[in-house]
């Protein structure tokens, strides 16, 4: 096919050439998860996969399953590896890069990128990449969540960009230096070939399908998909009423210093372009939760294809937007500043996105999502062997125009699973004695916010104990008049009863003997709109069910229940028009 | 006669809107087919209305019903008010999901589960991961919320104890004191049900045979109480969702094995059609309103997957033929979104109202406009025999207007983009289930059944790179017949959590053998006539440290009461699939034993399908019924229409063409032929 046939590609062949190139990536993300070795991967499907721009590094095609925060972030990763081949000038065919540098197109120490080009004719068709989570890669906690880091050093070892495989030959000597640098080197092991059978398959299904359709063709049908995003995503930036429309929201701490730190955003709609500007938010901090200029470009992009849910996933749909992003601010943090707990600072980042929108746009107002990660580690020795139990917490999302908001939903940030009761039990020396919901802790609204979780787990075995979370000085918001959820709460038991953090939802080096128990309470999500207007039956039922208490049924929904649990009309009617005054 | 072999069966497909009945005399093996209105609520009437058109009940051996009772019930939530006892601490686990959302992106939605939190209570238990228990079960505090869950009016009684797959002793406590109080028999244990780790989905899947334990048996009572009425006196048996047929005892015990009860008995249908006529690997597809069902038949048996999800949410895990849906339907919307690409589907118009051309309110072209624009359906005489005739002149409009105009095409160079496009979606469903596990597409052939199947067939030759399509002679009855050619089957899945070092083998061989009895037993108890009965053993096995697991395949006979079983045949198994699967073993690596599967299959007394076959004695020329004009590949063709019913045996016909018949149309493109098999088939190839 010539250049000028190709350039004008059928409107079939497009549609075609989509669905046959994300079934490649999907099929990437299905090999990890089903061979990966950590539940992070396996279960939480904390990875990735997409096919980059040989010379941009822009995201080309991503699959319907990677991680979100990832899709935003791989482009990134791929430009780190590009920028890399330039400086040497020397990539072959069989070449495999391994990184995980965070300040170069990464986001956190466990997440390893293995990026590798894909040969046509002796030149870089396009650009293969592979991200997932490993489960440990040193530092001072074990899984990597270190709360109380303040350079990267103490969050485990740093990769830059190297050759993993070199024309096709593994480089041994890499493989050595990851495995003296985990806790755990078999499960890293496992995921890195998880991640390498993916890439392969992936080149694989890309050559047979070059082969079958041309060279010229697909990269024809690239830039069409580009174009593409970029034309939906200016139709809905220009559905939005043009203005300014500012929203900030706070971290709790930084795990070092007991001080609240600002994400600020003004986002401005002018016509079908949209600039988002984060000046106002703090200056970098000495804890783990900074991030780097190119996470919070790819926080962005997740917050934008939640509330614009038909803009395909590739670079096209950033074209309309500017990034106003300040040097030094937590969110354009720079080595070595620490970044491990970069998941919050983003969660925050993509709550003030919604919270600015909710205001241009009430249709697409969403109230604020739980907004922590809370990543728990439990860690120690049974019989002789060292044992590291590290997951991630749900909560409830947020109520909307159209719901109430989902209880112990994943984080927006990914489509995380959590790993079943049963299955860490059968893994790790716990036992959980209440896995729940969380009364009280929905946003009340109109459509009220999801219901959030209560965990707890005694411990079986002398353990160490860390966790890194948020929410637990200012609640998920609620929009258009819906009220804030509950906040983040962790407790352990001591001899004396019960204790908290000092830094309120992190702590690290917390020693527990066997038999001691720990919980941990989850927010829910804010409500969407006026909790008076809700219907009382719905209230009352809510009561029934036990996710809201007759107090707060009675101070935030006016809604007044006799002893018997039934309504009492007058009193509510007028409690009700009292409220509203 | 009744009772004896060789008497007549009849398979009963009960579908949305019609009821397809599929009467085999094994006496003389001929066969008739029948097809009545279902009705929504009251299926016994259409059921009988079907049955008695073959002649008096008293003269039929034995009825195999395929069902879509159970899944109605779990789509509409129509199921039992049921109520839930766990351990202390986890009566949320039903509704808290494996922490999940709708969607990866979009952040609204909620969800209601089946069994609200009010009716789920706990009580004090504690089972380790281990097996020893930790905490006794109190029989009378059981009875106490069994009670309760009573006053607030619970029809049914699930049980679900942490951990109960390791050590079921507190659980059947519990369900033992529970029988002492609950009044009737809807009574469901998870470890009998599924003893098998994760306790979200085995809460699901208990709950949910309790949620239609009633609902299904109600059914089931209502039909063999009609069935006595007619004085049939023959067996009557359910198909199950790993496509077996199982007896009415057991529907009543597992409802939830019946989800996917009719679409099974299709696949099952289409396997042994294919095999007969020398296609041991095919890809089904059924064509439906909204939807393009594939499901994948290696050698001859069907794929099972492990568990289904019904509904955001709500998880059946049971072995199931494993079927890919995809959202490309007759009624699919076309449209052209805002960034200039097409888009068939996800969004359906559905049977009501259907597409354009149905003239029933829509006005958004379907792919069935489509078709009927490009003269591949015949509009003057549309199948089903609902309506008199298509409105082509509106399906045409409405694809000027929404997709041809803002394309800048021709409307029929936009029907056939729509068609296209469409039959890429199905490709891709079926590449999801060949290529993507590691099987050839050049060795499989494409078996459309269903009404719509068949239009499509010819393309996915040429998109997939199929060897062959295979269009049974009766597509609209292929659920009805697998009724009456299905295995009977039943599976069992245990928990052994077991490190392949240091195994003890005997002990496992016990266990297996145990597990064979028992399944071997329920076969049995079916009473229908069998060939033989095999046991069939798979293992979940993974590396230690990785969470999935994978299917592995034993190579064992039983003899002498003893499965041979050792280690190194689980470890040479347990090597050449994770190789199939994965291409890299990992050798310094243990490997562990997750769980044992047992099915136990009572081979059936083999169907001679020649009974389909074609006539001999009518002429090609005979079976012409005209010509009409069909658009292919950018013009428009003068096509041969021909009565597909009619054309002989061995008859040869060159594309294009188009073949009719009262429940199908089959497209032969024109770079296709078709001919006529010994079955009746119509078997499309390459030119």
């Amino acid at each position: 096919m010539s250049d000028a046939e190709a350039a004008a590609l059928d409107p079939v062949t497009l549609a075609v050439l989509k669905g046959r190139l994300e079934q490649i990536v999907d099929e990437m993300d299905a090999t990890l998860y089903r061979s990966a070795f950590n539940p992070t991967i396996a279960e939480a499907k904390d990875a990735c996969h997409g096919l980059y721009d040989p010379v941009t590094g822009d995201t080309l095609v991503q699959g319907a399953n990677g991680l979100p925060i990832f899709v935003g972030a791989m482009a990134f990763a791929v430009r780190a590896v590009i920028a890399k081949v330039k400086e040497d000038g020397d990539v072959a065919d069989g070449d495999i890069f391994l990184f995980n540098d965070p300040y170069d197109g990464g986001t956190h120490l466990n997440d390893f990128r293995l990026v590798r080009p894909l040969f046509r004719n002796g030149e870089v068709f396009c650009w293969m990449a592979s991200v997932g989570h490993w489960l440990d890669i040193g530092g001072n906690v074990a899984g990597g969540y270190n709360p109380k880091a303040t350079e990267s050093f103490q969050e485990g070892v740093r990769i830059p960009p190297v050759k993993l495989y070199e024309k096709g030959v593994l480089r041994k000597d890499i493989i050595s230096i990851l495995e003296a640098n985990s806790r755990v080197p078999t499960s890293n092991w496992g995921d890195m070939n998880g991640q390498l059978n993916a890439l392969e398959l992936g080149v694989r299904r890309m050559v047979a399908l070059l082969d079958e359709y041309g060279d010229q063709t697909i990269a024809t049908a690239f830039t069409a998909f580009s174009d593409r995003s970029e034309a939906l995503m200016r139709a809905a930036i220009s559905a939005l009423p043009d203005g300014s429309y500012s929203f900030s929201d706070v971290l709790d701490n930084d795990g070092i210093v007991d001080e609240t730190l600002a994400v600020t955003l003004k986002a401005t709609v002018e016509g079908d372009r949209m600039t988002l500007d984060f000046t106002g938010s703090s200056p970098a901090c000495k804890g783990p939760i900074n991030i780097s200029r190119s996470t919070t470009v790819a926080a962005c992009y997740v917050a934008l294809k939640h509330l614009f849910t038909d803009v395909p996933a590739n670079a096209g749909c950033l074209r309309p937007i500017d990034f106003v992003i300040p040097e030094g601010s937590i969110l354009g943090a720079e080595a070595p500043k620490p970044v491990a707990g970069y998941t919050e600072t983003i969660l925050r980042l993509i709550g003030v996105i919604f919270g600015a929108i909710a205001q241009a746009d009430p249709d697409r107002a969403l109230g604020g999502p739980f907004g922590t990660i809370n990543a728990l580690s439990i860690s120690g020795h049974d019989h002789g062997r060292r044992f590291v139990m590290f997951s991630f917490f749900g909560g409830g999302l947020g109520g909307s125009p159209k719901s109430d908001g989902l209880n112990h939903a994943n984080n927006p940030i990914s489509t995380a699973t959590i790993p079943p009761v049963e299955i860490l039990e059968a893994a790790y020396p716990v036992m959980f004695t209440r896995w729940g919901l969380r009364p009280d802790s929905a946003g009340p609204g109109c459509h009220r916010g999801g219901v959030g979780a209560v965990y707890e787990i005694e411990t079986l075995r002398p353990s160490d104990v860390a966790l890194l979370g948020e929410r637990g000085k200012a609640p998920p918001f609620g929009v258009a008049g819906g009220g804030p959820a509950a906040m983040n709460r962790f407790y352990w038991q001591t001899d004396e009863g019960e204790e908290s953090p000092p830094m309120v939802s992190k702590i690290t080096d917390l020693h527990l003997p066997a038999g001691r128990r720990v919980r941990l309470e989850s927010p829910g999500g804010g409500g969407w709109g006026d909790p008076l207007t809700r219907p009382v039956e719905r209230v009352k039922r809510d009561v029934e069910l036990g996710f809201v208490s007759v107090a707060s049924a009675e101070r935030d929904y006016g809604v007044i229940l006799d002893k018997e649990g039934e309504i009492d009309i007058a009193a509510t009617e007028s409690r009700r028009k009292e409220h509203a005054k | 006669m009744s009772n004896s072999t060789g008497g007549s069966v009849v398979g009963v497909d009960v579908g949305g809107t019609f009821t397809d009945l599929f009467h085999f005399n094994e006496t003389n093996g001929t066969f008739s087919t029948a097809k009545v209105p279902s009705n929504r609520g009251d299926e016994a009437v259409g059921f009988l209305e079907g049955l008695t058109s073959f002649g008096p009940l008293t003269e039929l051996a034995s009825i195999v019903h395929g069902t879509t009772v159970g899944t109605n019930a779990l789509l509409e939530r129509k199921g039992a008010k049921v109520g839930l006892i766990t351990t202390e601490g986890f009566r949320d686990v039903q509704e808290m999901r494996r922490r999940d959302r709708r969607a990866t992106w979009g952040l609204s939605g909620d969800f209601i589960p089946v069994v609200p939190r009010d009716l789920r209570l706990e009580v004090a238990e504690r089972t380790m991961a281990d097996g020893t228990i930790r905490t006794e079960v109190d029989a009378e505090a059981v009875k106490a919320v069994c009670f309760e869950l009573l006053s607030m009016g619970a029809e049914a009684l699930a049980i679900v104890f942490m951990n109960a797959y390791a050590n079921p002793a507190n659980e059947q406590a519990a369900l033992e004191a529970a029988r002492s109080v609950w009044p009737n028999d809807h009574i469901v244990g998870s470890a009998s049900i599924l003893p098998e780790i994760r306790e979200f989905e085995r809460t699901s899947t208990t709950v949910l045979n309790a949620y239609l334990q009633p609902v299904v048996g109600n059914y089931v009572g209502k039909l063999e109480a009609a069935l006595a009425e007619e004085r049939f006196d023959g067996k009557f048996h359910i198909v199950q969702s790993n496509g077996g047929v199982m007896s009415t005892e057991m529907a009543r015990t597992l409802p939830a094995r019946t989800a996917l009860s009719g679409p099974a008995a299709g696949v099952i249908a289409a396997a042994a059609i294919a095999r007969e006529a020398g296609f041991p690997n095919v890809v089904t597809g059924d064509l439906g309103g909204t939807s393009f069902d594939a499901s994948l038949v290696v050698d001859g048996k069907s794929m099972l997957a492990p568990q289904t999800t019904i509904d955001f949410g709500l998880v059946i895990r049971t072995p199931m033929i494993e079927i890919v849906t995809i959202g490309a339907g007759g009624g699919s919307i076309a449209r052209v979104d805002a960034g200039g690409m097409i888009e068939v589907g996800p969004e359906s118009a559905g049977s009501r109202p259907g597409p354009v051309c149905y003239g029933q309110g829509n006005d958004r072209p379907t792919l069935t406009d489509a078709n009927v624009v490009l003269g591949r359906i015949n509009a003057e005489n549309p199948i089903g025999g609902k309506l008199d005739r298509l409105d082509v002149e509106a399906a045409k409009a409405a694809i000027a207007e929404h997709v041809a105009e803002p394309l800048g095409l021709g409307v029929m160079e936009a029907a056939e983009a729509i068609v296209r496009i469409a039959d890429s979606k199905m490709g891709g469903a079926i590449r999801l289930m060949s290529i993507e596990r590691g099987h050839d597409p050049a060795k499989f052939a494409a078996v459309p059944f269903g009404g719509g199947g068949a239009l499509h067939a010819g393309a996915l030759i040429k998109d997939v790179g199929l060897k062959a399509a295979l269009v049974p002679r009766y597509p609209g009855v292929t659920s009805a017949l697998g009724c009456v050619i299905a295995d009977i089957r039943h599976d069992q899945v245990q928990t052994l959590n077991a490190n392949l070092d240091g195994l003890d083998i005997e002990v496992l061989d016990a266990r297996m053998m145990e597990e064979a009895n028992h399944a071997r037993a329920i076969v049995e108890s079916a009473r229908l006539a069998v060939e033989r009965i095999d046991i069939l053993f798979e293992l979940d096995m993974h590396y230690l440290g990785q969470t999935h697991t994978l299917a592995v395949p034993l190579p064992i006979e039983l003899k002498d009461g003893t499965t041979g079983v050792t280690v190194e045949l689980i470890r040479k198994a347990f090597e050449k699939a994770y190789e199939a699967s994965f291409s890299r073993l990992l050798p310094n690596i243990g490997v562990r034993i997750v769980n044992l599967r047992t099915a136990a299959v009572g081979i059936r007394p083999r169907f001679d399908l020649s009974a389909l076959a074609a006539p001999k004695d009518t002429t090609v020329e005979g079976a012409l019924l005209g010509h009409r004009d069909v658009w292919f590949q950018g013009e428009w063709h003068k096509t041969a229409i021909y009565a597909r019913l009619d054309l002989p045996e061995g008859a040869v016909i060159s594309g294009p063409a188009i073949l009719e018949q009262p429940d199908a149309t089959v497209v032969v493109d024109p770079d296709l032929s078709a001919r006529v098999d010994n079955f009746g088939n119509i078997i499309m190839e390459r030119a």
